[in-house]
């Protein structure tokens, strides 16, 4: 049977991972390459970089770091951040990126989504969804960082960007991101009912029980930063903490 | 010190950096295959794939690869396929109706189907038969929703279910062909497909 799996998030900014709260206040938390070589002996099942960097220069940087990063795992890699054309996307895959990530350019045009989906695969094309509270039950796509609200509705941008081609939904809340409150589990069942593809949770695990809160909720696999840069816990104390709930992981 | 070197088919759109990572790990370098005679004489070759079976199949046989590999899978030559690359050795996909795959084994590749997230991605198990030299149990990392759901005569096969049960891989001598990435499966990718080039004479 299909594990459920644990993925450590690099947030990358100029070649160096960076952290902080709702993409503000950033502060340097090591090496790409050597924190992905660590998360993989640890057991992680899959690595996502997201490239934060403000400028073009830094964004230049972030192929040499997909590369370092590819050079140091063996298992799969996903990356988003500025992916702007199928071009971008091609040249992230020749990098070693196993996946690619799409946020902003993809609300702005979402053709990009299939013609992704169409030269590399629809389990390359992965959609990037931020999406904020808007009302009970109701949920905004939110681009640029967070900085923009769009009012489209988060669930219809799900099942339309499916339609278009996106293997898998990479769902990040942003009302949870960064506040180690835990995922947002009501937008996790919504958006997991609402399309077939694989959903990955995002924003707000602080604990090995919101770790499992948003696998009940519906998600397919949990992504989490801090509390592996942190050191809290390694992937291997979270999944052995799933496992002794009835989760089913990777050993 | 020999030079060990693998050829790689190159479909196109393939993402091909993992696949060349693992190797280089090995002590192996690629190269890519650009002709059907050296399809037919690399001492060993990967067939790699993503993308759509039609899009695969139309570079292959606009290259005139189709028929070297379709001889080279029959001679029992060193060969390693992955993921869309088992799908081809399949006569045709319910992913695109009415192309023809390479008909190295008979069947059809068809749509998982059942209670199940599509497509499969993460990591499921390897259930082997008895009868495989290469293939070990174990977990491996999928991404795909097609499959091959029959054993061809002939060959060896390992299992997995996700929705229906499916083939995981197949294996006739040092012909191998996985519907998982071997080269995303950290250690225990690793450690097959060192076995396979063992197999193949390559390196290890």
């Amino acid at each position: 049977m299909l594990t459920r799996r644990i993925i450590p998030c690099l947030d990358v900014r100029d070649g160096r991972i960076v952290k902080g709260v709702r993409f503000q206040n950033l502060r340097d938390a090591g090496d790409p390459a050597e924190r992905a070589a660590a998360y993989e002996a640890q057991g992680a099942d899959e690595l996502v970089v997201l490239d934060v960097s403000a400028t073009p220069e830094g964004r230049r940087t972030r192929y040499d770091t997909v590369r370092a990063v590819r050079g140091a795992l063996s298992i799969p890699l996903t990356v988003g951040g500025g992916v702007r054309s199928d071009d971008d996307a091609g040249r992230l895959l020749e990098a070693g990126a196993d996946k690619v990530g799409v946020n902003t350019a993809a609300v702005v045009d979402p053709s990009l989504i299939g013609r992704i989906a169409t030269r590399f695969g629809s389990q390359c094309a992965i959609l990037a969804l931020d999406a904020a509270a808007a009302g009970p039950g109701r949920w905004e796509v939110v681009v640029e960082s967070g900085k923009k609200r769009t009012g489209i509705d988060a669930l219809e941008w799900a099942r339309r960007a499916a339609d278009l081609g996106a293997g898998e939904i990479l769902l990040t809340s942003w009302d949870r991101d960064g506040t180690r409150s835990g995922y947002d589990t009501e937008l996790l069942a919504a958006i997991s009912a609402a399309v077939r593809v694989p959903v990955i949770a995002s924003g707000g695990a602080a604990t090995p029980d919101h770790l499992l809160e948003a696998l009940r909720a519906g998600a397919d696999a949990v992504l989490a930063a801090s509390i592996f840069h942190d050191g809290e816990y390694t992937v291997a104390d979270l999944k052995r903490q799933l496992a002794s709930n009835g989760v089913t992981v990777r050993p | 010190m020999t030079q060990s070197t693998v050829a790689v088919v190159r479909t196109g759109t393939a993402n091909l950096a993992s696949v060349a990572v693992a190797l280089r790990r090995r002590g192996v370098e690629h190269r890519f295959a650009d002709s059907p005679r050296d399809i037919l004489d690399a001492p060993a070759l990967v067939l790699p794939g993503v993308g759509a079976f039609k899009a695969a199949m139309d570079e292959l046989d606009a290259r005139g690869f189709s028929a070297a590999l379709r001889e080279r899978v029959a001679a029992g030559a060193p060969t390693l396929a992955i993921c869309l690359g088992l799908q081809l050795f399949a006569r045709s996909s319910e992913e695109s109706p009415g192309a023809e795959g390479l008909g190295a084994v008979p069947g059809a590749v068809r749509r998982l189907e059942g209670d199940v997230r599509i497509p499969q991605l993460g990591w499921n198990l390897v259930e082997p038969d008895p009868g495989c030299g290469l293939v070990e149990a174990g977990h491996a990392y999928y991404a795909n929703s097609y499959a091959l759901r029959e054993r061809p005569d002939g060959w060896s096969a390992a299992w997995t279910t996700h929705g229906v049960r499916f083939v995981a891989a197949l294996e006739r001598g040092p012909v191998l062909a996985c519907q998982f990435h071997p080269e995303l499966s950290g250690p225990w990718g690793a450690a097959l497909l060192a076995r396979w080039l063992a197999q193949a004479g390559v390196a290890c």
